[in-house]
């Protein structure tokens, strides 16, 4: 047993593993915010008249909004005007890989990402956002033969105005919430996505991305959309450098599937959570939503939330069209002092629209984790369904687990199931593990990796084995 | 004290100072302190809107558009054949019964009670049985953020108070038949009770909420419940008050070590209902049931507010709340389950179950577990759904008529709920109630 203790302790002072900060110039924004840092961003950013009128609205109804305070989180005033909203690497718009910053690749490459390599990977392109400004993306051609539009938000903005007007705010409106309104005046850069009608998607689309100017607040913008018959599976997954200060990150995410369409859309979040005292780590106040706009749409959230001090989000679906489906899997893991707070919100509207919810949170050391959760079926809703299962699992004598699921009906031919359960880990599961020489720490790994398999399950191949890794490492040191 | 009207929250702190006069001199001036602390509490809180968290899925403008008139001692009572219907057969009990929040003993009936045991008004108790009251009055139930307790303890002048000393079987239950007359203008009364369990005794509690007329009224009751070591104590709630009354209730247990509480709620009338219902297991070893079955049809709303704190190691709780809505009527529940960082141990469960029978109908619920603590096992499950089809064509099959197959279905549904309820009568009485409920002209079975 005192070996383990060591390998415990040791573990447990393991540094953050990609944590590191790539030395190279860029353009950063002095910190504050007024109305014409929204300007420059727009004029450095190169924007079409519209979407400067649009930063500026939103920044004005931010103004009116007060910083939500009913989550279950604690986290000292964040100070907006701290924050540099924009930061770019400075040589942009590279034709080849030839011309990119070789220190920018080399960052890549100890992110296991090497783009020479992607190519020859197996049907991912990757369309690296490196702070705030895409630099480079990959198997555009490939996507384009079969007429995928995927291109940074900041370059759909310019190409494809039309459908920017059409799709953006669509989903959440820059109304929608305060974390919402902010990135709405300020959002910088992430992906545009549409599969025309009836195409599948020949590849994973991926990107990898991470916060690396100091004090730069991330505001990404991402907006998929999926017309009829169309197919699309998108993957998120971010690591970020070790630093001290807290650093905001409030994203954006808005999906549209048309009729028949399928969008799925899988995260993994391992943003730095902040040391074993709990000092530094990532704000996430994330907005996520899907709409199944169409008859049969099929939206499915994915998510592994590992990282960050405080996660803070609510992949929903609303699901408008007759038969849509909404889909959110989730393993949310907190340990030392890290808080989580997050879940989904279905909202069914059409007629037999389904939705399936399966959460799994984790809490060890101090960490705190609570699954609040929306099911809301509107009178015209007939015959919709949900099933809801929201499982926590404790490690550890300081941490706690909360499940606030709100369901409103509003229609008597719906059914809806909720289920819930909070537990220690199995102690005789433990003990059966060690008695057979495996050690505690593994076991841990072992079960907890047992709990999530149903999550997991969900994500694309690749996507599983480094969630697995990443359970793992996040959990080490924390039972001993 | 005549003419004492109550609407906005102005009004109620008008119409205190007037009461506080009005009941001087009865030898209640102890309370005094408790009473201006709550008033001054109301005074800060006003009125619950639904930008609270807690009263999120109620409305209470209804009461708060409503001029109240606190109702005075009857002075003529209504005969006691009236209230015969109210009696549940083959049960015998200790009879109190409240004419619009009154103690009226000439429609009571309280034989001879075992030593030490005590069940009086809390009229009577306030002035004769200080020593016992002061410990308890008041100590458990949280007024902080509960502007009607604060309310009910400001203007509190009756109710029941039941006392059973160490070692005590009490022989029959209590049952607290509060009737509201009904008159032409909409009444406001303030029930409060009191029961005190000793070390070892046992006791049952019926409170029973009934209207004679087609009035309107407005219980604001508080219960308090102090379960000692090792005691056995069964409460029970019928709200049974006529479509236009108003009912806010709270129920705050406190249970200590190896008590065992249980208590059931079926409730079926009233236009507003909310039922707090608030159980702390403060000693090892504790048990608590909940148990409830809501009905409602029309434009009825019912609002099962549950909060289930462990505070100390190796307590169990169980809540199973059934809920069946027709109508444009409007269900919630919402079940909190708190266990603190000491309880380890702690093994809750909690199970919600709604059928919706019409289009209008609506049903919010709201489970929540809030665990600080990390040896425990706790779940909650909700489901809302609709009578089953193919059990309603099987008896169709078989030639029992569809009004009559959904009453059976709903039977089994409720009966799932009253089940649980230990006394024999009065589960076969509710039983009687229940399906009648579920045949008269409330639903539109056809």
């Amino acid at each position: 047993m005192s070996n383990t203790d060591v390998r415990v302790e040791e573990l447990a002072e393991q540094e953050y593993k990609y944590g590191f900060v790539t030395d190279i110039e860029s353009e950063t924004l002095p910190p504050g915010l007024n109305e014409d840092v929204i300007r420059q961003i727009s004029a450095k950013k190169n924007e079409p008249e519209f979407m400067l009128k649009w930063r500026l609205k939103a920044y004005r109804h931010w103004l009116t909004l007060k910083e939500p305070e009913w989550g279950n989180i604690r986290y000292p005033r964040i100070d907006y005007q701290g924050i540099s909203y924009f930061s770019a690497p400075k040589k942009t718009g590279l034709e080849s890989l030839d011309e990119v910053d070789p220190e920018l690749l080399e960052t890549y490459e100890k992110l296991g990402i090497p783009l020479e390599e992607q190519k020859m990977l197996a049907g991912v392109a990757v369309d690296a956002v490196f702070d705030s400004v895409s630099v480079v993306t990959t198997f555009k051609e490939t996507l384009a033969e079969v007429g995928v539009i995927f291109c940074p938000f900041s370059e759909a903005v310019q190409k494809y105005p039309e459908l920017i007007k059409k799709y953006m705010f669509s989903v959440v409106p820059y109304t929608d919430n305060y974390f919402a309104a902010l990135n709405s005046a300020v959002f910088t850069d992430r992906s545009f996505c549409l599969v025309p009608k009836g195409v599948r998607c020949p590849m994973e689309l991926s990107t990898y991305f991470r916060i690396n100017e100091k004090n730069t607040g991330q505001f990404e913008r991402t907006l998929i959309i999926a017309e009829e018959g169309a197919y699309v599976s998108y993957l998120e997954g971010c690591t970020a450098p070790m630093r001290d200060e807290n650093q905001l990150h409030a994203a954006v995410v808005e999906l549209v599937a048309l009729d028949d369409a399928t969008i799925k859309y899988s995260t993994i979040q391992n943003w730095y959570p902040g040391d074993k005292n709990g000092k530094g780590g990532i704000y996430n106040f994330v907005t996520k939503r899907g709409k199944c706009a169409g008859r049969n749409s099929h939206i499915s959230w994915t998510q592994v939330e590992t990282g960050s001090a405080i996660t803070w989000k609510y992949p929903g679906c609303i699901l408008l069209g007759d038969g849509s489906v909404g889909e959110f899997y989730s393993v949310a893991l907190t340990n030392n002092w890290q808080q989580a707070d997050t879940g989904t919100k279905m909202i069914h509207i059409g007629k037999n629209t389904r939705s399936n919810i399966v959460s799994k949170g984790i809490s060890a050391g101090h960490g705190q984790n609570t699954y609040r959760g929306m099911v809301k079926i509107l009178k015209g809703a007939q015959g919709a369904r949900n099933y809801t299962q929201c499982d926590s699992m404790l490690i550890g004598e300081d941490c706690s687990a909360h499940t606030f699921p709100y369901i409103e009906v509003k229609n008597s031919s719906a059914q809806m199931e909720h289920e819930a359960s909070t537990s220690k880990i199995g102690e005789d599961q433990i003990f059966y593990c060690k008695q057979r020489g495996i050690s505690a720490e593994d076991a841990v790994s072992l079960i907890v990796n047992g709990f999530c398999k149903e999550v997991l399950s969900e994500l694309p191949m690749e996507f599983a084995i480094e969630a697995q890794k990443l359970l793992s490492i996040s959990l080490e040191g924390s039972v001993g | 004290m005549e003419n004492l009207v109550l609407k906005d929250v102005e009004s109620y702190i008008d119409g205190f100072a007037r009461f506080e006069r009005s009941v001087a001199g009865n030898g209640w001036s102890w309370l005094s302190p408790l009473r201006k602390e709550a008033i001054s509490k109301f005074k800060e809180l006003g009125f619950p809107t639904t930008r609270h968290e807690e009263w999120k899925f109620t409305n209470v403008a209804p009461i708060t558009k409503t001029s109240f008139r606190l109702t005075e001692r009857a002075t003529a009572l209504p005969a006691g054949e009236e209230l015969e219907k109210f009696t549940i057969p083959e049960l015998d009990v200790f009879k109190l019964v409240f004419i619009d929040g009154h103690f009226t003993p000439e429609l009571s009936s309280i034989k001879e009670l075992p030593e030490g045991v005590k069940i009086k008004s809390l009229r009577d108790a306030l002035s004769q049985e200080r020593e016992l009251l002061e410990p308890h009055l008041s100590r458990y139930v949280d007024l902080s953020d509960d502007a009607f307790s604060s309310l009910n303890t400001a203007f509190m002048q009756d109710g029941v108070f039941v006392y059973v000393p160490e070692n005590t079987v009490l022989p029959e239950p209590v049952h607290v038949l509060y009737v509201s007359t009904g008159t032409t203008s909409p009444t406001i009364t303030h029930p409060r009770n009191l029961i005190v369990a000793g070390k070892s005794s046992e006791a049952t509690v019926i409170e029973d909420y009934v209207s004679l007329g087609e009035g309107v009224n407005f219980s604001n009751v508080v219960t308090e419940l102090v379960a000692g070591e090792n005691s056995h104590i069964n409460h029970y709630k019928i709200e049974r008050e006529n479509r236009k009354a108003f009912n806010v209730s709270t129920l705050r247990i406190e249970q200590l070590r190896n008590s065992s509480v249980s208590t059931h709620a079926v409730l079926i009338g009233g236009a507003l209902v909310r039922n707090n219902i608030h159980p702390v297991l403060d000693g090892e070893g504790g048990s608590c049931l909940i148990n409830g079955l809501f009905m409602a049809t029309g434009s009825q709303h019912m609002d099962n507010h549950m909060l289930v704190e462990h505070v100390s190691p190796h307590c169990d709780s169980r809540q199973f709340y059934y809920g069946i809505l027709d109508g444009r009527s409007k269900g919630i529940f919402s079940g909190r389950i708190v266990v603190h960082k000491d309880a380890q141990k702690t093994d809750a469960k909690q199970t919600n179950r709604n059928l919706l029978l019409s289009e209008e109908a609506s049903i919010d619920t709201k489970p929540q577990l809030e665990i600080h603590a990390d040896d425990v096992k706790c779940t909650h499950g909700a489901t809302i759904g609709q009578m089953d089809e193919s059990a309603l064509f099987y008896m169709r099959s078989r030639a029992i008529p569809l009004d009559k197959a959904k009453a059976i279905l709903l039977l089994a549904f409720a009966g799932e709920s009253l089940k649980r309820i230990d006394l024999e009568p009065l589960r076969v009485y509710l039983e009687g109630v229940v399906a009648e409920w579920f045949s008269s002209e409330h639903l539109n079975l056809g």
